[in-house]
């Protein structure tokens, strides 16, 4: 046992370094994302933001969570006691799962040189992996909001559940064009596929892909403008409103452990990953070009969650038939076009910059969804005019 | 078509039937919205001055007629301007106010011009209702509500201001120069200094001739 281990040690060891990363990391971000978010709130609404605790607020995050796990472990007395229990490490456990396939810094795809920032290097169907175990995540909310035997959390999970089968399938389609592309449904070689200049990176030929991914991943992650399942004004807290203390943290941090890997997995597939013109690539590069390619894909990484955590200042929720409309009528059609692209451009063996002009493709939708409004309002189809021709009002 | 009966007839001219206006490309692009709506966020973000008022380093600054904690005035003297007259604790509509009486005494010189004074004054600060109607009711303005508004405490009883306590209010404020304003309004008691505006000066409105 132990000279197996030991025979096995230089293949572990990373392993279990990156493991250690991941688990220190992600509770630390988790609450220094509620602090950014705080802060970027404050700003974006020309207030101040936490600024008591320490110099500029820094340590409000280490007061909040200190406050957190001193918090009386409240339970209902309605709830179904096994499940609430189980609902949100369920949550932490998945979202922080789907993240040992993800490349978290530069890994070369030879797997030889260098410290490989990921806890699995070389799985095969690492993204389909991925996609399958972060819809999981799914179950937590469900679980927890049918655990807590209250209207207004059933609610918030059914809402969640709707929402979730409806941007699977976009966020699935959009995926498959970058991985036909590559070849590959390993992140380090799709990631590999884009090296070279800053213009084989993915977002400038699959544009429509980068934004059918970015909507359906800002949805998966309940994030505005697609928060229906814990809407304040409508649903309480939804899924989470019988939830307090640590439970409520793991559901939350849950949450933006979500945001980190999506904001990850749409700089990894779109934006070039840890690649940056001027920069080797990872394969027998040294410390110093790793270090550089870790702070490269970082900072992707957050220009990422910047966008995401502004969104949500910039946009109104969408209304719940909206919402689905979305998925079903815009982000399913144009993820299907854009990978028929894709198919005919790669059976053809045509040059695969000839994808740009996928990009037409929200223009095409945008005016048959706009030409069909008009004949709509044309047509009189218009509350305005249905009282007109209603009679509710008349005339002496 | 049965409600259309219950309208009552509209004039035509009156009513403007506004278009509702078409969607352009752009519009149904959504994209423009988004990065105009994300513009707005970051301008303010970046440029945005913060309104917030940083409370306890930076007090907001009261109004002089704001009603606050109780206080009791001094006169030139030093002494409690108080006469025991009860007016107060009459119409105190929360019943809050509590005094007993003792008359002056006579033989000390300092207080030779008075009959009366109260021994203790007492004025649950949790159960007044800040109405102001002790300070409209004293014939001497003894009794007036200051602009200090951060009142608290640890126990019930630490907030049962005594005479000293009210008094202590009052040099606190004299000395920070929060004196409440004084309306000046009806005649005072010969207790009271009576200030040469007060003659002239007409009625606040918004009272009768009473005032």
């Amino acid at each position: 046992m132990i000279s197996s281990l030991l025979e096995y040690w230089p293949v572990l060891w990373p392993a279990l370094a990156a493991i250690a990363v991941i688990l220190a990391v992600v509770p630390f971000l988790g609450l220094y994302m509620t602090f950014i978010e705080r802060k970027v709130a404050a700003y974006v609404q020309d207030r101040v933001g936490p600024n008591r605790v320490g110099p500029f607020g820094l340590f409000q995050a280490v007061a909040d969570g200190i406050k957190i796990f001193l918090k009386e472990q409240l339970i209902p007395d309605h709830v179904y006691t096994a499940l609430y229990f189980i609902a949100p490490s369920f949550s932490l456990i998945t979202a922080m799962f789907a993240l040992v396939v993800m490349p978290f810094g530069p890994v070369a795809t030879d797997y030889q040189s260098g410290f490989r920032f990921m806890v699995a290097p070389g799985i095969d169907i690492g993204i389909l992996m991925m996609l399958a175990i972060s819809s999981l995540s799914a179950y937590g909310i469900i679980v927890g909001g049918w655990a807590s035997n209250n209207k207004y959390s059933i609610y918030g999970a059914i809402r969640s559940c709707a929402q979730f089968i409806s941007y699977e399938i976009p966020l699935g389609m959009s995926i498959l064009g970058v991985v036909a592309i590559a070849g590959s449904l390993n992140i380090e070689r799709i990631v590999a596929s884009q090296s070279g200049s800053i213009l084989d990176w993915n977002m400038f030929w699959q544009p429509v892909a980068m934004l059918v991914f970015f909507t359906s991943a800002l949805a998966e992650t309940n994030r505005l403008p697609f928060d229906l399942p814990e809407c304040e004004q409508e649903l309480v807290g939804g899924f989470h409103t019988e939830y307090s203390g640590i439970k409520f943290v793991l559901f939350f941090l849950a949450e933006y452990t979500h945001i980190v890997t999506v904001s990850f997995l749409t700089a990894l597939l779109f934006m070039g990953g840890w690649h940056f013109p001027g920069l080797p690539g990872p394969s027998g590069a040294s410390t110093t070009v790793l270090l550089l390619g870790l702070f490269v894909l970082l900072a992707k990484v957050s220009l990422v969650v910047m966008v995401i955590i502004l969104l949500r200042w910039a946009l109104p929720r969408f209304r719940f038939d909206q919402l689905m409309g979305l998925a079903w009528k815009g982000l399913i059609p144009l993820a299907l076009a854009n990978l028929v692209g894709v198919a005919i451009v790669l059976t053809l063996g045509l040059p695969k910059h000839l994808l740009i002009a996928t990009a037409v493709l929200p223009i095409l939708a945008a005016y048959y969804s706009a030409s069909k409004f008009n004949a709509s309002l044309a047509e009189g189809n218009t509350l305005r005019n249905g009282l007109r021709t209603q009679g509710a009002v008349s005339y002496e | 078509m049965s409600e259309s009966q219950t309208n009552p007839p509209v004039k035509k001219k009156t009513v403007k039937w506004g278009e509702a206006p078409k969607l352009s490309v752009l519009d149904a692009l959504y994209l423009p919205a988004i990065a105009s709506g994300l513009a707005t966020a970051v301008r303010h973000a970046v440029s945005g001055k913060p309104t917030t008022r940083q409370y306890p380093e930076v007090e907001p600054e009261i109004p002089p007629n704001y009603r606050g904690v109780h206080r009791l005035n001094r006169d030139e003297a030093g002494r409690v301007k108080c006469v025991a007259c009860y007016m107060c604790q009459t119409a105190c509509p929360a019943n809050c106010i509590e005094i007993i009486a003792a008359p002056a005494p006579k033989d000390d010189p300092h207080w030779k011009d008075r009959d009366k004074f109260p021994a203790t004054f007492t004025i649950d600060e949790l159960r007044c209702i800040y109405c102001g109607m002790c300070e409209e009711a004293c014939p001497v303005d003894a009794i007036e509500l200051t602009s200090v508004y951060d009142l608290t405490g640890m126990t019930r009883e630490e907030m049962v201001f005594d005479k000293e306590k009210l008094l202590s209010v009052f040099d606190q404020t004299v000395k920070s120069g929060r004196d409440p304003v004084r309306t000046n309004r009806g005649k005072l008691g010969p207790a009271s200094e009576v200030s040469p505006t007060a003659k002239d000066a007409p009625p606040p409105p918004g009272r009768g001739k009473r005032g």
